[in-house]
Parts: structure tokens; C-alpha cells; sequence
């Protein structure tokens, strides 16, 4: 099939201008959108080539495929609503053959033939396969694609052990990915050390010692010789350029990259000697309608780029060309931060202190696996540097480059606590700071979209300045700078809990743990708001606090039954009679069936329960089974009978853990890897009566087909072949979000450490009926974050929040039990104080399939009962 | 949505406060006279519970946390369902309002006046300990 699209007929003027795009990658997609931030998409036809079988994805979280089990559409930078908002013509699949620079056409695959006004090239880089003897046996492969990771994970599942060739950034990664896949992985690199190019001597040593403990073997200072393959044709080994051999079932390369600039080549535009199409200032080819923008450029400065914000930077400046508006670029920043494998890296400005008279200041510890190096001029100046191991001050330093610190090098890079100041905020750094260097965003940007554009909180910032939205790692300072300026402005974010108390729920945490306060009242007399101290307090605190009191029973010396005391008049009407009230008055009761699994004795005793008390039954959303339609009176006889049989309160009511779903798992499911049920029901009962700011699900799966959806959950845990990953953060409900894998493979014990430590620090830190999605969204750092608390326990509580979690675990009571023994509490149970035989009369219920349901209610009616 | 309720016809009247002792009885003022209810002990601060009224309605009686007494109706005028009793106290000190356990909306307990929707009330009853 070929067809020709005519260009505009010669003499006359372009009535609507076509813009070709060759190459939907990374920069491509970024080049769209900043067509259409300017309008040019209403204005001209936009066609658009793609030779991949996608439309444009993150290449630069591809590894987030094997790490965190991202789907290929989790990947995506686009959708169909973008494209079709701005009429892009994209055509998947159908790479660009040849270009006609005097016809001004060009020619894709399939025979299409498009006439072009403006011509764009963003074809990005192929990888560069070293010409070793063997480099295509089958069982070798390059890192580039989202199919060449597909076909990764497709041989991997017959391999057992992987090489990654090149142990620069892409390698790493590479080799990250061979991990994820359970391959025992080696890397072999030429230079003398890892990541060559981004880190010096002493970083490259910091990292091998951390890579290797991630057992990953590193082989540095030797080349691959020879690629060796058995008799079937499949790679057996590789042989090193010292004559060692290195026997390995795969072979990844990852030697670097090449500019792909063939179609340029092919029609007459000029190339740079190692590649890389020629460009100006404004990202114009030699031809002034051919446009070349990302990695597949030679930038006006002389250099092609290798990362994507330079290729954002070219995507702009073409654009903005383009549309008409003077732009350039003449060169980008190479800095980096990137977590390799799990381990902090990175390096900014001059890393290795080329510049004359550059200085350097080093901290090193090879044992712990930190390294860090500032590069500075003789009159302080920071130039560059490298860290490695712990980046957590890389957000506020290399913004800091090219500018003298307010505090000596020497003590930047010093770990906190041993000399060095805590941290350096952000309110350090001048207004011609670049806060986020994806999209190259000041600080003075951000506090204009605050102080001007009315923005007043980090998601609206990142919306209207895009700053965080690339890699993420400048998320943390800008939270910060967010909250600096809004208060600057005076913008009193009331942040109160409610009218009675002007802290938050994590505040108020800290405080009756500091404290030792067990009461309600005391909390509120000395530390509420000024008119609410000697107030009645309202329905949002008693619950919150209440709830903090229950968390923190064992540790403040609290009463551990949340009906006792003053804690009884706190607790939610459904806490309170620990049943949920119906929309007709009467309650509903839920026994706890741990994990779902259940005898056919019990599943009896549930059936008779309710027959007897005439109750409706329904298998709930969370694998188990609720009986609707008690009167109040009735609770304390159902549970009693209930508690007999060995069963206890599920919690249904309160915001606190609810179930822990499960498959069937290795017991009996053909595919499962690890015992699902058994994980599930030790979890539950582990995490049973907890209470916490919402409540709390969590679900069990024995393999990565995950039957008991515990992506969905709070805290979710899929079995591997060695262990667990845990997933948190997850949630169903009105806004989905699918859960973030937090620690993988882990062994039974670890998992629950680092549960306990997760359920503990949300407890602490989360606000009022913040779910944990909700929560690690707001987390300045996010998942980041949480993971450096619980995992690397970068606060130092951990032990503290074990101990908490192990006074819950220990203090645990079954609530319907200890009730149905205490007639002081059972007291409560009544329709009426005056009249404790008589049932309430507005409870009415009439039969539908069987069974019964609350009568519908004429409210006039209902009334007149009253009166 | 307009709901008609069949609280008093006159102005609703502030509920008598009375301080609660645990050794007394507490009382109601219907339409027949003073109603006795229960002993004052078997009242929580800061809680309610239903009290079955001789006509067949049903009264709300709380005790706040300042020791004072208070009564309105206890069905919910939003969901029919007889359920105040059950609500969490609020408010400033002295003029607490209950939120129904249900949709939430708050009942003044001085005068059963609904503090979330002008057109709605409660009956509130005068209280005393005797
Ligand atoms: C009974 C049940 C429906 C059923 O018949 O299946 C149910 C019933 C209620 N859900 Fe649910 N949810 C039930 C499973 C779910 C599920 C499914 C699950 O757990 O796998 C979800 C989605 C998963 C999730 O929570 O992430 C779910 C998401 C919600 C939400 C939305 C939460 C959110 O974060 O968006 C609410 C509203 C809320 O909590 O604010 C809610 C609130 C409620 C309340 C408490 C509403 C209320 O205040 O009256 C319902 C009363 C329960 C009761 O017993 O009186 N229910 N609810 C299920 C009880 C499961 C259990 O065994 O404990
Ligand atoms: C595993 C991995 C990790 C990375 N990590 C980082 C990182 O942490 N930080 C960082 O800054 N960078 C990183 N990079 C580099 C980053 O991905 C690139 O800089 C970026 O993708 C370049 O964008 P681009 O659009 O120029 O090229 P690409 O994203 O490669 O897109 C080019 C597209 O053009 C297509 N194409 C080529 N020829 C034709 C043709 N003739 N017709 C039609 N289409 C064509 C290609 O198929 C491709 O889809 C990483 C790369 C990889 C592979
Ligand atoms: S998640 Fe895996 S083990 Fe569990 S039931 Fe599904 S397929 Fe079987
Ligand atoms: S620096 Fe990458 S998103 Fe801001």
C-alpha cells in the first residue's frame, strides 16, 4: 500500500502546516507537549512515526519492570486522550526508511509517504555491541526496549546465571534487572572501576562494595574476549580478556550507546565524527526545516547527550523555535541521581574536578558503603560531586553548584551527628537554583507559583511548574520549599485536627507519647485551642484521639479495653458497641475469620447463630461473613455465642486492621510458591485490634498471579520463589491505587519487621482517616521515604516502633469476650434504660428472598412515633 | 427536601439542666407530667441512652461532661431509625449538640433545633435529677 499526502503546492503559502515527527521516544512525547503547551498542534498537522510497537514509554524506569513488577502500560507517557486532544497522527509501528530533503517528504515502511513542513528527528540511540566472536549466539541480548526486556524475562526463565557486559549506568541497571529475574549475575567492565564516567576512583570503590554485597560479581578491569556458545547455539559462557573464563547462560550488552542517525546520513545532513546529528543552538540540522532533538543530536556545545533532561532541554528549545519564540540550548548539566540495584548514586557538576584548581573534599567510608566527594574552587565555590550510598543531600547541593555553601564544604559532607549539620534546607539556596532538572525548574519558579499563581500545596506546584514530575528526586526539597513559602506568605494552612485542637493527628500522637497521657480530657485541656479547652470537644477528636490512646495503650499505660473509662464516651457509635450500625438503627455483626479459611463446624455455628436470631447473612467484599439486622440487646447473646464456638470480633467497626485476604496458595493451588494462607492468617492475627488513623486490609498471594489482590491492599504481600515482596499503600474504594513494592524476597521474619515497622510509622505520622495511599502520597519523599525509615532506618526508630508493635501484639484482647464478661459493659446493651425487655420499635425488618431487610421507612411516619 | 417533624408546636424550649448525682433518679417532663427514667448512675459522661416514653415515643437523655443533663428525641429525623442516644457530644462548654451516629447532622441539646438544617427538629425535654 503506498500513499502520498501532497505537500503544499510550490508558490503557494502553507495554510496548514505539517510537522513530521520521527521517533516517538522519550524526547518525542516531550516535543508533543511542548508543541501543544504553545498551540502549535491547533495550528498545523502533526504525523508522527514510531518505530516501536508503543507509543512512547519511560525508558528510564525500564527496570521498574523487574523491581516493582510494572506493567508496560504502567510505563507509558501517553494516552489516547492526549493524542486525540491535539489531532497527533501517530503512527505505531512504522519507522521513517528515507528522507527527501528536496521534495520534503519522508517515507515510513509501510510506503506512506508524508510531505512535511518542518521535519523533527528524535530517534534516540541504539546500543553499541562490542565486535566480539560470538555476539550472536542466541542467549544474547541489549537493554534498550520494552521488547528486549520481554525477551529478557522470556529466556531468563531457562537460565540460572547472567553477564551484563559493561558496568556503566545502563549495565547496572541491566544487572539489576538480571537480579530481579533470580539469575546469579556477573558484570564485567573495562575501566578500572563501575560507573566510570559519573564516578571517581574512590565513589566506583564505595559501589563495588555495595554492589557485591548485593551479590552481584564484579569483574572490573577486564574485556570481554569472546562470547562462547554450546552445540545448541545457546551462550555458554563468555571468556575475559585476561583468558579467564566466565561460564553464564545469558549475555546482556550494555557497552554504550550509538546516536541513531542513519536517516540523516542517508539524505545529505551533516554528522558528527562519533555521530550525532549537527545542530545549532535552536536544535537545527545544517537543512533549516529538519530539526534533530535528543540523544540522536550533536548539540551545538559539541556533545551528545546521554540523559533524558538535555533531551527534554532540546525538546523545548525546538518547540519553542518552532512556534516562533527565540530559545536555545547550548549545553546541559550532567547531573545524575539514580538508585542502582537498590544503591543511592549520584553526581553533579564537575564530578571530577577537572577545572583548574579544583579542590576536592572527600568522606569516605568503604566499610558502610558512603562516599562522598565535593568538588570546590579555591575560593569555595562549589564545582561538582559524587555521592554514593546516601544522596539525601543531593537535592539541596546541586542546586548549591556554582555557588559558595553557607557552610563549609568540609561539613557537607560529613554524616549527620559525627561533626557534620543535620541538613542544609532549602531556604539556603538562591532563587536561580534548579530545583528540579528534569524540567529544569528554579526555586524562584516554584515560590512564584505559590506566592502568584495561588498554588498551596506540592501537587498543585507540580502540576502548574512540572517540577518532580520526571525522575522524582527533587520531590522532597520541593515539598519543602512549598511549605517555606507558603508560610512565608502568610498562608495559614489551618492544619488543626478540628475546632477543638489546632495540631494534626500526628502531632497529637507525638504528643500523648511524649506525654503519657491517657486521657481524653487532659489532652484537651492543656493542649487544646484557647475556647475549646473547657468545651464539650467534638465527634472528629474523641474518635482520633481515642484511637491514639488505643494504639499507644501499652506503651502510655492507657486502659487496654477501649469500652473502658473515660474511653468508652470517645469512641465511635460503632466502637462503642463493637457492631456497625444499620441505616434502620439495628447493627451488624462480623466474627473474624482469619486469612478466610474456615471449618465446616464454624461455618455451621455461623448459620445456626443466625438462624436463631433471625439475622441476614452475606458473604462480605473481604472473605468472610457478616450477619446484619441484631438489635442492640441481642449483641452481647450473639457474641456470647460466637466467642464459644472460638471465634472473636473482626473489627468491622473500627478503623483498625479489617482482614487479611488470601489464596489458596502451594497447598493446593498447581502454581502457588509459598504457603499464602498460612502467611494470611499469622498476619491477621498479628495485626488483629490494631487500631490506626483509617482502617487497615491487607491481603496474601502465592504467586505473582496474585488471586487475593493484594496490590489493592494497605499492606499486600506476593510469595516468590525465595520469599515475599510486600507491597504497601495500596486501595480499592472510590480511588484506586495500585500498591508500591516496598522490600522484596524477603523471609517470614522480615517481612513481619518490616510490616511492623510500616503499620507503626503510618499510625505515628498519619493524619485523621488518611488511608496509607493517601498518606505515602502526601509524605514529602513519598515511598522513598518511607522506605529510608523503615527499611534503612534512617530516623533510628525502629526499635521503637517494634517495641510498639510488640506491646500491641502482646496486649491484644478479644473485645466481644472480655464484653460478654463484664456486666458493667454489658449494661450498655439495652433498646431502652427504663425498659431493657422492650425491643426498639423502629427497628422493623420485612422478608425479601428469604431472608430479612430493614423495612423501608416512611420518615412523616416515623415520626409521629415520637411525638 | 422539606422534613415536618412533631416536635412541639410552641418555640422548642432549652432543656432544664440539672446536675446529675450518682445516688439520684433521673426525670423527664412530657405532656403527662414528670417521667422517671433511670437512676442517674446509669448515666457515662459525655454518652446517652434511649428511655422508652409512656406514649410510645422514645427520649435521648445524655449526660456531658460537665455533669449537666440533657433530653431530645431520639429518632433521627433524616433516617427514621431511633438512634441519638447513640451519638458522639459536642460543642462549647455548657451548650453541647449530639451528631446522630447516622448521616451526622448535629441536634442542638439545649432545644432539639437540628444545626445542619434549619427546617429540622427535635423535641427537647426538660431534665432533672430527683
Ligand atoms: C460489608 C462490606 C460490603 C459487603 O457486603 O461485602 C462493606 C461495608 C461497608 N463499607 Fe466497605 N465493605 C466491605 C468491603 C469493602 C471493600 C473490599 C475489600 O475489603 O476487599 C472495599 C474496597 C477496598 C478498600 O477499602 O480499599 C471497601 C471500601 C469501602 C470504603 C472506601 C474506602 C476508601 O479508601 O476509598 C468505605 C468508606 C470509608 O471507609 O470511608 C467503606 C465503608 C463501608 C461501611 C463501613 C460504610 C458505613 O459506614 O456504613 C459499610 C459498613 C459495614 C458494616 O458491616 O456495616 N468501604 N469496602 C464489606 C466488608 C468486608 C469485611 O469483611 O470487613
Ligand atoms: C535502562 C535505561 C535506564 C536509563 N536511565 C536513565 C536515567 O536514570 N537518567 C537519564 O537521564 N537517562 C536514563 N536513560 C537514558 C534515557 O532513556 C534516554 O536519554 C532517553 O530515552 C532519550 O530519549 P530519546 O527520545 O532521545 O530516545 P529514545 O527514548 O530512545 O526514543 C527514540 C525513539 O525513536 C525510535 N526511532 C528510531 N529510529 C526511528 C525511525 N527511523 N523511525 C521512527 N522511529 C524511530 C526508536 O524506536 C525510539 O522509540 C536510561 C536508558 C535506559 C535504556
Ligand atoms: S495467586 Fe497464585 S497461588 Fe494463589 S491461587 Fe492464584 S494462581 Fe494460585
Ligand atoms: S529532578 Fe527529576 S523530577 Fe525534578
Amino acid at each position: 500500500m503506498a500513499a502520498t499526502t501532497p505537500t503544499t503546492a510550490p508558490g503557494s503559502l502553507p495554510s496548514r502546516p505539517t510537522i513530521v515527527l520521527v521517533g516517538h521516544g522519550m524526547v518525542g512525547q516531550r516535543f508533543l507537549e511542548a508543541l501543544a503547551d504553545r498551540g502549535v498542534t491547533r495550528r498545523a498537522r502533526v504525523v508522527v512515526l514510531c518505530e516501536e510497537p508503543r507509543p512512547a514509554y519511560d525508558r528510564v524506569h525500564l527496570t521498574s519492570y523487574f523491581s516493582q513488577g510494572a506493567s508496560p502500560e504502567d510505563l507509558s507517557l501517553t494516552d489516547h486522550a492526549f493524542l486525540a486532544e491535539h489531532g497527533v497522527e501517530l503512527r505505531v509501528g512504522d519507522p521513517a526508511v528515507a528522507v527527501d530533503r528536496d521534495r520534503r517528504t519522508v517515507t515510513a515502511r509501510s510506503g506512506l509517504t508524508v510531505g512535511y513542513d518542518t521535519l523533527v528527528l528524535a530517534t534516540g540511540s541504539s546500543p553499541f555491541v562490542p565486535p566480539v566472536p560470538g555476539r550472536d549466539a542466541e542467549g544474547c541480548f541489549v537493554y534498550r526496549t520494552i521488547e528486549d526486556v520481554l525477551a529478557i524475562e522470556a529466556y531468563a526463565r531457562g537460565a540460572a546465571s547472567g553477564t551484563v557486559v559493561g558496568g556503566g549506568l545502563l549495565g547496572l541497571e541491566a544487572a539489576g534487572a538480571l537480579k530481579g529475574l533470580g539469575l546469579s549475575t556477573h558484570v564485567v567492565e573495562f575501566a578500572p572501576r563501575l560507573m566510570p564516567v559519573q564516578v571517581d576512583e574512590g565513589g566506583g570503590e564505595a559501589l563495588r562494595r555495595i554492589v557485591e554485597g548485593l551479590a552481584v560479581s564484579v569483574h572490573t578491569g577486564v574485556g570481554t574476549q569472546e562470547v562462547v556458545a554450546g552445540a545448541d547455539g545457546r551462550v555458554s559462557g563468555v571468556i575475559l580478556s585476561d583468558g579467564s573464563p566466565l561460564p553464564t547462560d545469558m549475555v546482556v550488552f550494555s557497552a554504550g550507546v550509538r546516536p541513531r542517525d542513519q536517516l540523516a546520513r542517508d539524505c545529505g545532513l551533516p554528522v558528527g565524527e562519533r555521530g550525532g546529528v549537527v545542530v545549532d543552538a535552536a536544535c537545527r540540522t545544517a537543512d533549516p526545516a529538519v530539526f534533530a532533538i535528543g540523544e540522536c543530536a550533536l548539540a551545538a556545545d559539541g556533545r551528545v547527550y546521554g540523559l533524558v533532561a538535555p533531551g527534554y532541554e532540546m525538546a523545548e528549545t525546538a518547540a519553542r523555535t518552532i512556534a516562533g519564540d527565540a530559545a536555545a540550548f547550548t549545553g546541559a548539566d550532567l547531573s545524575t541521581q539514580l538508585k542502582l540495584l537498590g544503591v543511592d548514586v549520584a553526581s553533579f557538576g564537575d564530578a571530577h574536578g577537572a577545572a583548574e584548581g579544583a579542590l576536592d573534599v572527600v568522606y569516605s567510608d568503604a566499610r558502610g558503603g558512603v562516599y562522598r566527594k565535593l568538588v570546590v574552587a579555591a575560593d569555595g565555590t562549589l564545582l561538582g560531586g559524587v555521592l554514593v550510598g546516601d544522596c539525601t543531600s543531593y537535592g539541596v547541593l546541586r542546586p548549591l553548584t556554582g555557588s559558595v555553601p553557607p557552610i563549609a564544604a568540609a561539613h557537607l559532607v560529613l554524616p549527620a551527628g559525627a561533626g557534620g549539620p543535620v541538613a542544609l534546607g532549602p531556604s539556603a539556596l538562591p532563587d536561580e537554583a534548579v530545583i528540579c532538572s528534569c524540567h529544569h525548574v528554579t526555586k524562584g519558579v516554584i515560590r512564584g507559583a505559590v506566592a502568584d499563581h495561588g498554588c498551596t500545596g506540592v501537587a498543585e506546584v507540580k502540576r502548574c511548574t512540572k517540577a518532580g514530575t520526571g525522575c522524582g528526586s527533587c520531590v522532597k526539597v520541593l515539598g519543602q520549599l512549598v511549605d517555606a513559602e507558603l508560610e512565608a506568605n502568610g498562608v495559614a494552612v489551618d492544619k488543626g485536627l478540628c475546632g477543638c485542637f489546632a495540631q494534626t493527628r500526628a502531632e497529637l500522637y507525638e504528643t500523648v507519647l511524649a506525654l503519657r497521657l491517657t486521657s481524653y480530657r487532659e489532652l484537651l485541656r492543656r493542649h487544646g485551642r484557647e475556647d475549646a479547652r473547657d468545651g464539650e470537644g467534638c465527634e472528629i477528636c474523641k474518635p482520633a484521639v481515642a484511637s491514639i490512646l488505643a494504639s499507644l495503650a501499652p506503651a502510655v499505660g492507657a486502659g487496654p479495653h477501649i469500652l473502658d473509662g473515660e474511653q468508652a464516651a470517645l469512641q465511635d457509635t460503632n466502637d462503642h458497641f463493637l457492631a456497625n450500625m444499620q441505616r434502620n438503627g439495628s447493627y451488624s455483626v462480623v466474627p473474624r475469620i482469619p486469612g478466610g479459611e474456615i471449618t465446616p463446624e464454624k461455618l455451621i455455628v455461623i448459620g445456626e447463630v443466625a438462624r436463631d436470631f433471625g439475622l441476614y447473612t452475606k458473604i462480605t467484599g473481604g472473605q468472610r461473613i457478616d450477619l446484619l439486622g441484631a438489635r442492640v440487646e441481642q449483641l452481647p447473646l450473639i457474641w456470647g455465642r460466637l466467642v464459644d464456638a472460638g471465634f472473636e470480633s473482626g473489627h468491622a467497626y473500627g478503623k483498625s486492621l479489617r482482614t487479611v485476604k488470601s489464596c489458596v496458595g502451594s497447598t493446593w493451588c498447581r502454581y502457588g510458591v509459598q504457603d499464602s494462607v498460612r502467611m494470611a492468617i499469622a498476619l491477621e492475627l498479628r495485626y488483629r485490634g490494631l487500631r490506626s488513623p483509617h482502617k487497615l486490609k491487607s491481603a496474601v498471594s502465592g504467586c505473582a498471579r496474585e488471586c487475593a489482590e493484594a496490590q489493592s491492599k494497605d499492606f499486600g504481600v506476593i510469595a516468590t520463589a525465595s520469599g515475599w515482596n510486600l507491597y504497601v499503600g495500596g486501595n480499592g474504594g472510590a480511588t484506586p491505587r495500585h500498591a508500591d513494592l516496598l522490600a522484596q524476597d524477603l523471609s517470614d521474619a522480615e517481612l513481619v519487621r518490616l510490616i511492623d515497622r510500616f503499620l507503626m510509622f503510618y499510625i505515628r505520622t498519619a493524619d485523621r482517616l488518611e488511608r496509607t495511599s493517601v498518606w505515602l502520597e502526601r509524605l514529602p519523599g513519598g515511598l522513598e521515604h518511607v522506605r529510608d525509615v523503615v527499611v534503612h532506618d534512617s530516623l533510628g526508630i525502629c526499635e521503637e516502633l517494634e517495641a510498639l508493635m510488640a506491646g500491641h501484639v502482646a496486649g491484644y484482647r478479644d473485645e466481644w469476650a472480655d464484653t460478654v464478661a463484664d456486666p458493667d459493659r454489658l449494661r450498655r446493651f439495652v433498646s431502652f434504660v427504663n425498659s431493657p425487655e422492650t425491643p426498639d420499635p423502629t427497628v422493623r425488618f420485612v422478608a425479601e428472598r428469604g431472608q430479612i431487610k430493614p423495612e423501608p421507612v416512611l420518615l412523616a411516619l416515623a415520626e409521629t412515633v415520637t411525638a | 427536601m422539606t422534613l415536618t417533624t412533631a416536635s412541639p408546636a410552641q418555640p422548642a424550649q432549652p432543656a432544664a439542666v440539672a446536675r446529675a448525682v450518682d445516688q439520684g433518679t433521673v426525670q423527664l417532663l412530657t405532656a403527662d407530667g414528670w417521667f422517671e427514667v433511670c437512676p442517674a448512675s446509669a448515666l457515662e459522661p459525655g454518652r446517652g441512652v434511649a428511655a422508652l416514653l409512656p406514649c410510645g415515643g422514645q427520649a435521648a437523655v445524655f449526660r456531658d461532661s460537665g455533669d449537666r443533663l440533657h433530653a431530645i428525641g431520639n429518632v433521627d429525623p433524616f433516617t427514621g431509625a431511633g438512634v441519638l442516644a447513640h451519638g458522639l457530644l459536642g460543642g462549647p462548654a455548657g451548650r453541647p449538640y449530639v451528631a446522630s451516629p447516622l448521616l451526622k447532622q448535629r441536634f442542638d441539646l439545649a432545644d432539639g433545633r437540628c444545626l445542619d438544617d434549619d427546617t429540622v427538629s427535635v423535641p427537647a425535654y426538660p431534665v432533672r435529677v430527683v
